[in-house]
């Protein structure tokens, strides 16, 4: 009898911890999807949740409440993701640079932003937590999977029917398509390339944003220095696994949340304690099958036009000599 | 449209004051061969490129394009020569892309905000549908509406194309290069929505560089030459050779001067071949074929049909899945491409930009790409250094040759003209001393001139006693050229036909996959 409880205990657990993981990375996942559906290239997830993870934080110390907190994050993330949009779609910059340039800013600036707030090195002073939703099914099981969330994974939840319904049933969500694709059509169509990209890039950034709230006053309660830790590259895996589409993103974000709630429960699992030595071996293990994972199991179809700047059909030939 | 200017950067003046007049409901020809401003012209028109000087008027009113959307908005559409169609989208989502239907009716609202609300509401896919099939059957031109654009053939996108204007409610619409990538028999269909489409009043433009287009349908006809307008005239008063000579600037020769072939041992020997394209396909089924030296073996048929797998499979840039390939007596079926070349086969491929040259690169460069890695040009122990005088006075060489119209040999190809660059290929392909000359779609894009120059190096290549086997969409390039004609659909060669004993119908149903009963039967319909 007690054998069983621990099981089902274990197993509820790894649920709850499986949304618990996923949440961040579906949120940045679908950010990333808008972005490179579009044809902007978008590995600055990574720096878009870590500016959200910091603004959440700081907007939660000055006003106390944590819903400024969530304001805070999406705002800042999408104004970050704006700089990257302008950069690659009105300036034709290299996508890859710029993503980059992103991910180093905001680690620089949140950094310092630390010491100018708190004046503390590497972890903020504690805040108020966005309160959990929280509600008793009346079954064990249930309770410990399900019982209590933040209520930043219902809206991640939320947001991929939402992503879906834009990307496929909305004339912006079409020219989205259309512009990752084929910018030049979307251009002849006489709609805007470059504000069909702009704005998708600056909702990859909210939606990450958001991502990076959920670490640090949804799941934790302050923020600490480089806190995403590698998530919004993990997110940019999901959605090259999930084939660049809200259902794929969805499922590709759970598998990997799961890999990583997964590695938390090996250690509780009775007859594994002796793994706990190996901690960093078993954190390398999600990583090593993300690697797997893609190399191995399925092709994706990136959008045809990705990471190519549009440039209206302006040739330069020079004349010959006759 | 009055004294329209345009200069692209490169100071290349695509267009020089232009004035064009075109009257409601006439079928106007826009002529002139590659790189004669047609289409910079019509881009103007669309919106899509903006011009330096003139005015634009339509019905009397000066209009001021800022983008496609302002000329849409007057009734200007637009089929362009490479469509814009997505692939992965259907139909409908093709055609309403910029103008989506919203659900309610709620798109005719006006205003800034409902601009905005409008981007995210639901797009009417049912209405649009609705329409799409009404527009499409009031003009006879069936399609299914949520079928996808890549599963669509080349005829079938057109008529989207085409829809997609109607749907804009077009009344002027411009046509660029509409037939060359179609069958005789998708042309002969085109031209009759076009006859319609001019009944209910439309204005059509066809900008074109063939002469056969402009005199079957047009009312009047201008001719575009190095950006100048050269004239308008009406159809009536003129004739084919009369426009070439205004396109040209000089007579023209139609068919090719040539002797009777004296072919002599068999060169290229390809027997039941098997080939996939990239996606695990079979795309070529069996062919089986050979081309002996000193004659010119076509092969015609409706791009796509195998014919860039099959000179891909001989040239050793694809493996074949079946089969074997002979030169000359030499197995190469599965050598890799300089083995290939080694055996004496040159190619002039289909696409020059993606494989015939490195654009970057300069013409001495690119002239001697191939040949580079042994001596003369490559020198020093192990052949490890390269010789540049050598390309240099190589490239000269083959300059004056083939008479490529070049300042120097040093400047990129990319700044040659389309002829130019085609000649660079000719010429270090024919400079190897082949056996065998593969050519893909060897005209393509090119202009009557170098159109002219090819065919007469091809010819002459052949009277040396070379074996050509010549791939090509181009009807008439086979028919003037080939010795022989092997008709490939389907991956398959359905017909072997001598030109003098063929005819363009023939030879068009058979492209499309009919068989020679079916000409018996369309004639005596």
């Amino acid at each position: 009898m007690m054998q069983v409880d621990v099981t089902v205990l274990l197993a509820s657990w790894l649920i709850a911890a499986t949304l618990q993981m996923s949440t961040p990375l579906i949120l940045a996942a679908l950010g990333g999807m808008f972005s490179e559906r579009s044809g902007v290239v978008n590995i600055g997830l990574e720096g878009m949740m870590l500016i959200g993870a910091f603004s959440a934080v700081a907007a939660t110390y000055f006003t106390g409440n944590p819903w400024m907190g969530v304001l805070a994050s999406v705002a800042a993330g999408g104004l970050l993701a704006l700089a990257h949009g302008i950069i690659c779609v009105k300036f034709k910059g290299n996508h890859i640079v710029s993503g980059t340039g992103v991910i180093l800013f905001a680690a620089g600036f949140t950094t310092l932003m630390l010491e100018v707030v708190w004046g503390r090195k590497g972890y903020s002073e504690q805040v108020t937590r966005l309160p959990d939703i929280s509600f008793d099914t009346g079954n064990q099981f249930l309770n410990a999977a399900f019982g209590q969330h933040s209520p930043i994974t219902y809206i991640a939840f939320i947001m991929v029917i939402i992503s879906w319904y834009v990307l496929y049933r909305t004339p912006f969500g079409l020219r989205v398509r259309a512009a990752g694709e084929d910018p030049s059509t979307l251009d002849a169509s006489g709609a805007s390339v470059e504000w069909t990209r702009t704005i998708a890039v600056v909702i990859s950034g909210m939606l990450a944003g958001l991502g990076g709230a959920y670490l640090s006053i949804g799941f934790g309660s302050a923020f600490g220095k480089g806190m995403t830790n590698g998530r919004g590259f993990i997110a940019l895996a999901a959605l090259i696994f999930g084939n660049w589409t809200p259902l794929g993103v969805l499922l590709a974000g759970l598998f990997f949340g799961f890999l990583n709630g997964l590695q938390f429960a090996i250690q509780l699992v009775p007859g594994l304690e002796w793994l706990q030595n190996f901690t960093n071996f078993v954190q390398m293990v999600p990583y090593l099958l993300v690697i797997v994972a893609l190399a191995g199991i399925r092709k994706s179809v990136p959008p045809k036009g990705i990471a190519i700047p549009y440039v209206k059909e302006e040739k330069v030939r020079c004349p010959t000599i006759e | 449209m009055e004294n329209i200017s345009k200069t692209f950067a490169g100071d290349v003046q695509a267009n020089k004051n232009i004035t064009l007049r075109i009257e409601e409901g006439e079928v106007h020809g826009l002529l002139g061969e590659n790189g004669a401003g047609k289409s910079t012209l019509m881009n103007i028109l669309y919106g899509l490129i903006s011009k330096d000087s003139g005015r634009i008027i339509i019905r009397g009113q000066e209009v001021e394009f800022h983008g496609p959307h302002d000329a849409i908005s007057v009734g200007v559409g637009m089929v362009h020569q490479h469509f814009k169609l997505i692939p992965p989208l259907t139909v409908t989502e093709n055609v309403v892309l910029g103008m989506e239907p919203i659900i309610n009716g709620v798109d005719k609202r006006k205003g800034r905000l409902w601009k905005i609300v409008k981007q995210i509401l639901p797009i009417s896919y049912r209405s649009a549908s609705k329409r799409i099939a009404a527009i499409a059957e009031e003009n006879g031109m069936a399609i299914d509406p949520n079928a996808k654009i890549r599963d669509l053939s080349v005829g079938l996108q057109q008529r989207v194309e085409i829809i997609k204007t109607l749907y804009r409610e077009a009344d002027i619409l411009i046509l660029d290069e509409p037939t060359s990538v179609l069958t005789p028999q998708e042309v002969d269909e085109l031209f009759v929505t076009l006859q319609k489409f001019k009944d209910a009043g439309k204005t059509i433009i066809l900008i074109t560089h063939k002469l056969r287009e402009p005199i079957i349908l047009c009312d009047k006809i201008s001719v575009l030459r190095d950006g100048e307008l050269v004239g308008t005239v009406n159809r009536a008063d003129t004739s084919p050779s009369e426009l070439a000579k205004m396109m040209v600037g000089r007579e023209v020769v139609f068919s090719v001067e040539k002797e009777p072939a004296q072919p002599g041992n068999v060169v290229l020997q390809i027997n039941n071949l098997h080939v996939r394209d990239s996606r695990g396909l079979d795309v070529v089924n069996g062919v089986s074929l050979n081309v002996r030296s000193g004659e010119i073996y076509g092969i015609a048929g409706v791009e796509g049909n195998g014919q860039t797998e099959l000179v891909e499979a001989i040239t050793g840039l694809r493996r074949a899945t079946s089969g074997e390939i002979t030169v000359n007596g030499t197995d190469i079926t599965g050598m890799n491409p300089r083995q290939v070349r080694d055996v004496g086969v040159s190619h002039i491929p289909e696409d020059r930009h993606a494989r015939g040259l490195i654009l970057s690169f300069s013409i001495a460069e690119n002239v001697v790409l191939g040949k580079h890695q042994n001596p003369p040009f490559a020198t020093g122990p192990k052949n490890m250094m390269l010789d540049l005088d050598r390309f240099n006075k190589e490239a000269k060489n083959l300059v004056h040759t083939y008479s490529i119209k070049v300042s120097d040999v040093q400047v990129p190809v990319s700044t040659l003209s389309g002829g130019n660059q085609q000649k660079v290929v000719v010429a270090r392909e024919l400079s190897i001393n082949p056996d065998l000359v593969i050519a893909a779609q060897p005209t393509r894009g090119l202009d009557v001139g170098a159109t002219e120059f090819i065919h007469n190096t091809l010819i002459a290549m052949r009277d040396k006693g070379i074996a050509i086997l010549l791939v090509s969409a181009e009807l008439d390039e086979i028919r003037n050229l080939a010795d022989r004609i092997g008709v490939i659909f389907d991956g398959k060669l359905v017909a072997e036909k001598d030109p003098y004993e063929t005819s363009q119908e023939e030879l068009g149903l058979l492209m499309a996959g009919h068989g020679s009963e079916d000409l018996e039967e369309a004639r005596n319909v």
